[in-house]
């Protein structure tokens, strides 16, 4: 247990530096695209002068220079303020906070239901490899794989939604229905489905087909020989003896995906109206309201790079044959 | 000698794409309590394939055992529905592999591997199976064995591996244990202590032995009878001091002639003589003798008629036997 202990320490402290470096680039980045808010504001009130404009950006201290702004910037940041929205007139901090239940709900539901039914066909269509079970699943997770996201979502709006009437297409809540305690877990869950599993079908394709070429590898191994002339049944070869072994490249690809992820709930959020980062970060790109951006995606690379300590944490648990120095 | 191990006429199939090979190709052998049958040939030659066909764990899908019959000690194999064959595997037939260094799971304790050959097949609680597996792990020589028990194979040496492989293997007293190259992998040094040990077990537990190797100086030191083989059938049959000191097929011939000796003291260097050629490939074998392309007397008959052990007097698959 120390040993685990004393690798997560040392993890947490390499991972000020990344996300230092992230923040700079973000910044950089945002900083090459033209325009800043006070462009938006000038352009949607419709009539302004040079004079308004040049006061609101030193109002926002869009005036200095840029290193001075960068270094205006982490300086807050170091003392975990992500500054002020003009925007939305309040700090980023509190409105990020807001959306992030929302995102990582949805997220952590995506990515639980892509790594349970990836895993889970992956196994099965190893299990009955070359037979029509196989082949169903290989196609179907093709098609997860290759039809776009935002196309899938639309047509369960239309299917689900629309024509049927099963679930409702947008938001979190029902407005209005005042659910209390489990009513409103139930309410949530409703919402939820349908760009949950929106979000988990490419990653559910790719952990399938993941899964099965890796049990199908495990399977030709020598202790999965070894395995069968000791006499075990089928079931406890395939779920004792290979099925964990055939789990660590999931594990591997499902943790570098995490960020990929999260980028692909900003594209849901905006098909379904989900309240969370992902509309905020597509609002805030829109209306260049760069603070709320920076703090959007320096949260998203602390989520990622906590994502990767857990998929390292996860995988020495797997395989003893990793031992950290 | 009562026979425990009866082989008649096994054959073993690879279908695929490719086409059909006969990997064992009627293959008869004769194995009795406590005696070590070595089986011998060039990789390729369906050795390996003859043991995993007699444990009926034939590598799935291409592989299909299409006939014959495996008796032990009386009861054929063959027509015991999966689930009681399960009971045989690891029980009453054992096996161990070349590779000691990939063959056991590196994500479980040895301990936990060995544990779980015992629970399949002894109705005893896990402190009970333990106990036992570290007497195993005693009996096959390894050291500190209470501590070993958890330890992770990558944890071992390649000879360590294979003594806990070994503990495996005999972990329900088999009455046959199939050894398949089970020193190739290691030291020479090492390979003289896993073969003794085996011997010494042999003893203990009056196991039959199948020992497959293509080093027929293991066959010498550790083989009571050896059968020769070549892609996929057996060609020379016998004990091993007739088959070593008057091999009659012309193959066993080419194979001796290849081994290297020690010299004598004073004796002349012996020039190391090849068998010419390849083995054929078994999707596109020859008609007649498969030997037939690489033997120096192969006459017109070799090419058209498969010999038979019978026609060589019933020790010899040859048409000109030596």
């Amino acid at each position: 247990m120390y040993r685990v202990i004393r690798i997560v320490r040392r993890r947490l402290l390499q991972m000020i530096p990344v996300v230092l470096g992230i923040v700079v680039f973000n910044f950089a980045l945002l900083h090459l695209a033209p325009g800043d808010a006070v462009d938006v504001m000038a352009g949607e009130a419709g009539a302004s002068n040079a004079e308004y404009v040049a006061q609101l950006r030193q109002q926002y201290g869009l005036d200095k220079p840029l290193p001075v702004q960068l270094g205006n910037y982490l300086w807050h940041v170091v003392q975990l303020d992500l500054g002020y929205s003009y925007r939305h007139n309040r700090p980023v901090l509190g409105l990020i906070l807001e959306r992030l239940p929302a995102t990582l709900s949805l997220m952590l539901t995506a990515l639980s239901l892509s790594i349970l039914l990836g895993v889970g066909l992956g196994v099965l269509a190893a299990w009955r490899v070359r037979t029509a079970t196989d082949t169903v699943i290989s196609i179907f997770a093709l098609l997860s794989y290759a039809t776009p996201t935002f196309w899938i979502g639309l047509m369960f709006i239309l299917l689900f939604g629309v024509t049927l009437g099963w679930l409702p297409t947008t938001g979190m809540e029902s407005v209005g229905a005042g659910y209390k305690g489990l009513d409103r877990v139930v309410d949530i869950g409703r919402h939820m489905l349908l760009p949950a599993v929106t979000l988990a079908l490419f990653y559910m394709a790719i952990y399938t087909r993941l899964m099965r070429a890796s049990m199908l590898e495990v399977y030709g191994l020598d202790y999965v020989r070894t395995a069968q002339a000791k006499g075990l049944a089928g079931g406890k070869i395939a779920f004792k003896h290979v099925l964990r072994n055939a789990l660590l490249p999931v594990v591997t690809v499902a943790g570098l995906q995490v960020g990929s992820l999260l980028g692909g709930s900003v594209l849901v959020e905006t098909v379904f109206g989900w309240p969370g980062l992902g509309r905020l970060a597509y609002d805030a790109v829109f209306q260049r309201d760069f603070n709320t951006l920076l703090g959007i995606l320096l949260l998203c690379s602390i989520v990622v790079v906590l994502a990767n300590l857990v998929v390292d944490m996860l995988y020495a648990v797997l395989d003893p044959r990793i031992e950290y120095q | 000698m009562s026979a425990i191990l009866e082989v008649r006429d096994l054959r073993t199939e690879f279908r695929s794409e490719a086409g059909t090979a006969q990997a064992v190709d009627g293959i008869s052998l004769l194995v009795g309590r406590g005696e070590t049958l070595a089986l011998v040939g060039e990789s390729g030659c369906g050795k390996s394939m003859t043991g995993l066909s007699l444990l009926r764990i034939v590598p799935k899908p291409y592989g299909h055992i299409v006939g014959g019959e495996i008796r032990l000690d009386g009861r054929d194999l063959l027509k015991l529905p999966e689930a009681a064959m399960r009971q045989v595997r690891g029980n009453e037939v054992a096996m161990i592999f070349q590779e000691p260094m990939t063959s056991l799971n590196p994500v479980f304790t040895i301990g936990n591997q060995i544990v779980e050959a015992i629970q399949t097949h002894r109705d005893v609680g896990k402190a009970e199976a333990r106990r036992l597996t570290v007497e195993l792990l005693d009996q096959v020589g390894i050291p500190d064995a209470g501590r070993r028990l958890d330890d992770y194979p990558h944890r071992l040496s390649g000879g360590m591996r294979q003594r806990a492989m070994i503990a495996m293997a005999i972990s329900c007293k088999p009455k046959l244990l199939i050894a398949d190259e089970p020193t190739t992998a290691l030291d020479v040094t090492v390979q003289a202590q896993i073969l003794a040990l085996l011997r010494r077990l042999q003893d203990e537990l009056e196991m039959g032995m199948i020992l497959i190797t293509h080093d027929l100086a293991v066959v010498a030191e550790t083989a009571s009878r050896v059968a020769v083989m070549y892609a996929g059938r057996i060609v020379e049959n016998g004990t091993v001091r007739e088959v070593l000191r008057h091999p009659r097929h012309p193959y066993t011939q080419g194979l001796l002639q290849a081994t290297p000796h020690a010299r004598k003291a004073g004796g002349t260097r012996r020039k190391l003589a090849e068998i010419t050629g390849l083995v054929p490939s078994l999707y596109d074998m020859p008609p007649g003798c498969a030997f037939a392309p690489r033997c120096p007397k192969a006459q017109a008959v070799c090419r058209s008629t498969v010999p038979t052990l019978a026609v060589g007097g019933g020790n010899v698959a040859c048409h000109f036997p030596g």
